[in-house]
């Protein structure tokens, strides 16, 4: 069975997981929105050099991105220590599934608002601001929890940069006590448990989004 | 800085060995996740409220397993149980398991939102049990779900990177070796990403053909 001292160092790489992927998410929902203004944009090439940079990344595996990015952004001079990587890296993927979220968003938005906006004088970026926004944040939301999800379901990615998250940790207890099934069957439930966690907190808030603002 | 792609380019056959692997691992593990999943749906769907709770819990539970950790169950855990494996095995069972899950719940959605009409008309000629199954709900089912276990496909082949880990010598192990060996390490993974981008791309109009397909079927039906 487990010891005191593996589960506390399962625990330290459950919390590694966790912050990685917060951190990873934190930047990848905002420059998911700012890719899909810019696919929805007026400027060509920004169209253009989103919709390339969505596809690419999205086809991706995430082991092999991670991979590109730690070992062979030093190769065109830029040298990231593992940690960073290993966030850059979980953003940058996850911020071209969240910028298909927000398209879609963007896109169903009913064009009447907007111009209403106009209508009373509002420039594009307050009528963004002030009316899109509100509610194409609480559109996507759901969208937005399922791709966090899949994110922390692919995290075990940046082991293969040297990361120690909760599934490297659990490899790691496994090869030195040489009972693996404890340590990989406890890092199973605490995926488990963190991804019901977060899908239980993002259907109370959708509740309590739906009772304050009505149903969009 | 200039990209070495003569390197990548007399090593292609590594390259295409790895795509090669990746293909029919991923290839074969999707047509036998998919009959494994046609098999699952069955109690997902059932009347009887155990029968569902308890399959709810086994593809519930597989989907919320990260795959990597599931792959050292498999690889490494399994031997203590008696039950060695070599990696080959070990990454078809992994793909087979994890992505039966998936399937599972994939053709439970596309049924629990089959129009009942159908089914209800089936049952008035007297079909029931499996053959209003096979013959009825089946078909639908797999026409309505297409698109979604297109995406699917694209998840496995994009999660069997992984199985580089265990060192099965798909694409993403061939770009890691030949980084190591030349040391390209940004056109090796370069080149690797495009060969899944293509593939994913091939993938995607495969099921865009296969909706048209299924309209036109439709709509020869309706007539």
């Amino acid at each position: 069975m487990l010891k005191w001292s593996t589960v506390l160092d399962l625990l330290q790489g459950a919390g590694l997981t966790v912050a990685i992927s917060s951190l990873a998410i934190m930047a990848g929902v905002p420059l998911g929105l700012l890719l899909a203004l810019g696919r929805t944009g007026n400027a060509r090439v920004v169209r253009r050099v989103c919709a390339v940079y969505s596809s690419f990344v999205r086809a991706a595996p995430v082991v092999t991105f991670t991979m590109l990015i730690f070992f062979g952004l030093p190769a065109l001079g830029l040298s990231l220590e593992p940690l960073p990587a290993a966030v850059i890296a979980l953003a940058l993927n996850t911020a071209a599934f969240n910028s298909e979220i927000w398209r879609a968003a963007i896109v169903d938005f009913s064009r009447g608002q907007l111009e209403a906006a106009q209508a009373v004088g509002m420039t594009g970026r307050v009528a963004f601001r002030r009316i899109m926004f509100p509610q194409i944040w609480r559109a996507s939301l759901p969208a937005l929890v399922n791709e966090m999800t899949l994110l922390i379901k692919a995290s075990p990615a940046i082991a293969i940069i040297g990361v120690v998250d909760l599934t490297r940790k659990a490899r790691q207890i496994a090869a030195t006590t040489y009972e693996p099934l404890p340590p990989f069957v406890a890092a199973a439930v605490v995926y488990g448990l963190a991804l019901a966690l977060l899908v239980a907190a993002a259907r109370r808030l959708e509740r309590h989004l739906r009772r304050r603002y009505g149903a969009l | 800085m200039t990209l070495r792609l003569d390197v990548i380019w007399n090593e292609w056959p590594q390259f295409a060995r790895g795509l090669g692997n990746t293909v029919w691992l991923c290839a074969a593990s999707m047509v036998l996740s998919l009959l494994l999943g046609i098999l699952f749906v069955v109690p997902l769907m059932s009347r009887r409220r155990s029968v569902r709770g308890a399959a709810r819990a086994v593809v519930d539970g597989g989907r919320c397993i990260p795959f990597l950790l599931l792959t050292y169950l498999v690889y490494y855990g399994l031997p203590s149980l008696g039950l060695s494996l070599d990696k080959w095995t070990a990454a078809l069972i992994t793909l087979i398991a994890y992505n039966t899950a998936y399937m599972a719940e994939i053709l439970r959605a596309a049924w629990a939102h089959l129009p009942a009409g159908q089914t209800e008309a089936a049952r008035a000629f007297g079909h029931t049990g499996v053959r209003l199954f096979r013959r009825i709900i089946l078909p639908q089912v797999l026409i309505a779900a297409g698109p979604v276990v297109g995406n699917q496909l694209i998840q496995l082949i994009k999660d069997s990177a992984f199985l580089s880990i265990i060192t099965v010598p798909e694409l993403t192990y061939a770009a890691n070796s030949v980084q190591s060996f030349y040391f390209v390490p940004f056109e090796s993974f370069l080149v690797a990403t495009l060969l899944y981008w293509a593939l994913c791309g091939g993938v995607e109009y495969l099921v865009k053909r296969g909706e048209q397909l299924a309209a036109v079927v439709r709509r020869g039906h309706g007539r």
